[in-house]
């Protein structure tokens, strides 16, 4: 099977590993009062302030192309930057989709006066985007979207309704999947991409409580929203084949590995005292290192076809699948771990964090893609539909 | 180079190491003839230096021969040899023509030798046995043999004059670490072989008016599948990284680790897809399964080198997980 055997261990550039001393020594000293039970919201974390001070830094749109305010780096230089951030449970949710699909999709389909408005706003940290993509009827079979952008004499009328859109409510745009000609029938034809600017009159946005408490995403309706001519993104009716050349980018990441891991090494601090220290939790440290490790190289692998321009989209999804049952697995297991001890003893903030984590588990395998929807790939990947 | 190298061995194995060889020699057959073709091809010797009259490869290179070695279900330890010869050469004692198997050893009352369960240890000539801080290379001819748990292993003991005639490296060689390093790359093949005699037999496969592949409920089962085999041949490869010939123990713990675990989900899905006919003598798939509970016995199961991994992490690291995830996975 070629697909299986072409991916190879691959190394990041030594220029590109550099980046990771200054970022780790100001993640250090910027995260060292934060609680865990913070940081483990990771890229679910909306924190203004900090993306500002991290794109004053050049850390946000690092790959972007300088003349557009980016950093010009490569792909593996926002490798080790964003592994950082991960593993340091920074809260990089303002920028995270901006940064990481929202204008990589500009910068491809967009016209140059759109790249020259949004790109360097995105790489200020100015311009936070969220994707519309899911409707109440419209979920894995994303094909079947109803909202619709009809022409008129001033550009587009939207009319219509998003729903588990992340972050919309802290968000500037939101690039949307619509209809801008046919009907639900039609299925991949006929959709296309436009970027709604959420201020606009007609937008609203509603955010939906979690089984957290919290608010991470929302439902926006869209009623007679004006839009300019130029909101179009791309080719009218080209919306799908742009939408899903950008999924290799999203479902490969080191998002997909680094999910629990503030979680992982709160919990390992306590494992390293010898109150904690027992045979069982050595061994489940080993059992999640040696999971986690080869996901790392092979992330690092796709990451690397991907600077080349390939689009290892099947590749992709084996490893999201893999990975988020990793990040799954770790907060069942460390809760395995803690609750069969006289918890008095346990430190209350790694119990804390745990229960959060555990709550928030269940989103890994379906943000992104779910479960079923990335095995179903795989399989048309092996010849099997 | 190993592209050369690996295209060489595929197309002798392709021809020579059949289905129906492995079965001949696990049925009790001489595996002396498959074993002279190996030696006639140079690849016992890849590991070591050219001045002794090695190819001089380097671990890295040799990934792909120890893979195709479990994609063709080996019944000899090529592989174990690569690396046993290694170790002779750095030490320098001359090496014997023949295969050799890799063992811990026991010392006996009366001052010989046992070695319990070694893999490979019916059909190999030489096993190089580890007794505290040096390792002693004891001829099978001269051992009292009896049947181990797996058809192609044996226990063997020799007595106390075979042992201390035996030629010795000293110093302390981990051949734990070795056999692991060797088992986790033929999982990693045999796995692959696995997967796909298991994806042709779905797409081959008529029930319901229909190939099973075609039902939703196996495509999954495959892409599970795939999964294992994927993630398992990284962890393979990882284990083979190192400059030299000496593979690097954190390395490898990620690699048996990994590999083993595979090994048992691969080997339930596998068999679950085929159904009955994947259970018979007759049919292929067995050769490999039944090699995928075997190699990740070989060596210390997934338990044992999560335990080398979890002590490194909680005993000796400090600071983040990433930085050993980092250790194992950058390229040397």
């Amino acid at each position: 099977m070629s697909t299986l055997d072409s991916l190879q261990a691959t190394a990041i550039p030594p220029e590109d590993e550099a980046l990771r001393r200054p970022v780790r020594a100001f993640l250090a000293r910027a995260m060292q009062d934060v609680p865990a039970h913070v940081r483990s919201r990771s890229w679910s974390g909306y924190d203004p302030a900090f993306t500002r001070e991290l794109a004053r830094r050049g850390w946000v749109g690092l790959t972007l192309p300088k003349e557009y305010g980016g950093g010009g780096r490569s792909a593996y230089a926002r490798y080790v930057l964003v592994e950082e951030l991960l593993n340091f449970g920074a809260p990089v949710g303002s920028h995270w989709i901006a940064d990481r699909q929202s204008a990589p999709l500009i910068l491809k389909y967009g016209s140059e006066a759109q790249k020259r408005f949004y790109v360097p706003a995105v790489c200020r940290g100015e311009a936070f985007f969220c994707i519309g993509m899911s409707e109440p009827n419209a979920g894995s079979d994303l094909a079947g979207v109803k909202t619709r952008a009809a022409r008129n004499d001033a550009g587009w009328v939207l009319n219509g309704q998003k729903i588990w859109t992340t972050n919309a409510h802290n968000c500037h745009y939101m690039i949307a999947l619509v209809r801008t000609s046919g009907s639900a029938e039609d299925r991949h034809q006929g959709l296309s991409q436009v970027i709604v600017d959420l201020k606009l009159p007609g937008v609203t946005v509603r955010p939906i409580k979690d089984l957290t408490g919290e608010s991470h995403f929302c439902e926006v309706f869209f009623d007679n929203v004006q839009l300019a001519p130029d909101a179009l993104i791309g080719e009218a009716g080209h919306g799908w084949e742009q939408v899903t050349s950008e999924l290799a980018f999203e479902r490969s990441g080191p998002e997909r590995l680094y999910s629990s891991i503030v979680l992982f090494d709160e919990w390992l601090a306590y494992v390293r005292t010898p109150a904690g220290r027992t045979p069982e939790s050595v061994r489940l440290a080993g059992r999640v290192a040696a999971q986690l490790a080869p996901l790392r190289a092979m992330s690092i692998a796709i990451t690397s076809k991907l600077a080349r321009g390939e689009s290892p989209l099947v590749e992709a999804a084996l490893v999201k699948d893999i990975g988020t049952g990793v990040e799954q697995l770790i907060p069942a297991a460390i809760a395995d771990d803690l609750y069969r001890r006289d918890t008095h003893a346990v430190p209350l903030e790694l119990l804390r964090t745990l229960d959060y984590v555990t709550q928030v588990a269940p989103t890994y395998s379906l943000r992104g893609g779910t479960r079923d929807i990335l095995r179903g790939m795989i399989a048309r990947g092996l010849g099997l539909r | 180079v190993d592209d050369l190298l690996s295209r060489g061995l595929r197309q002798l194995l392709q021809d020579q190491c059949t289905p129906q060889l492995v079965r001949r020699i696990e049925s009790g057959e001489s595996a002396a003839a498959l074993w002279a073709m190996l030696e006639e091809s140079g690849f016992p010797d890849a590991l070591v230096g050219e001045a002794q009259g090695g190819a001089g490869l380097a671990l890295s290179d040799v990934f792909e021969l120890l893979e195709l070695c479990g994609t063709h279900a080996m019944p000899v330890p090529l592989g174990e040899t690569m690396l046993a010869r290694a170790v002779l050469a750095s030490a320098g004692i001359e090496r014997p023509a023949g295969s050799i198997a890799l063992a811990p050893g026991h010392g006996t009352a009366g001052g010989g030798m046992r070695c319990v369960n070694v893999p490979g240890g019916r059909v190999a000539d030489w096993v190089l046995v580890q007794r505290r801080d040096e390792c002693l290379l004891l001829p099978v001819a001269q051992a009292e043999r009896t049947a181990a748990v797996l058809v192609l292993d044996a226990t063997l003991e020799w007595n106390v004059s075979t042992v201390a005639a035996a030629p010795r490296a000293e110093g302390t060689h981990d051949l734990q670490l070795l056999q692991a390093c060797v088992s986790a790359a033929q999982l990693a093949g045999a796995l692959m072989s696995v997967f796909t005699r298991t994806l042709q037999y779905a797409n081959e496969r008529v029930q319901f008016g229909r190939p099973i592949g075609k039902f939703q409920a196996i495509q999954h089962q495959l892409a599970v599948l795939s999964e294992h085999t994927f993630a398992a041949r990284m962890a393979a490869q990882i284990g083979c990284h190192a400059p030299g010939w000496r593979p690097d123990r954190l390395r490898v713990a990620v690699a048996k680790a990994r590999t083993s675990e595979a090994a048992v989900e691969a080997a339930a899905l596998a068999h679950a897809i085929h159904g009955a006919i994947g259970f018979t003598a007759e049919y292929d798939l067995q050769l490999f399964t039944r090699r995928l509970h075997a190699w990740r016995q070989a060596g210390g199961s997934e338990s044992c080198w999560h335990d080398v991994l979890g002590r490194q992490l909680v005993d000796d690291d400090r600071g983040l997980a990433l930085d050993l995830l980092r250790a194992t996975t950058d390229l040397p």
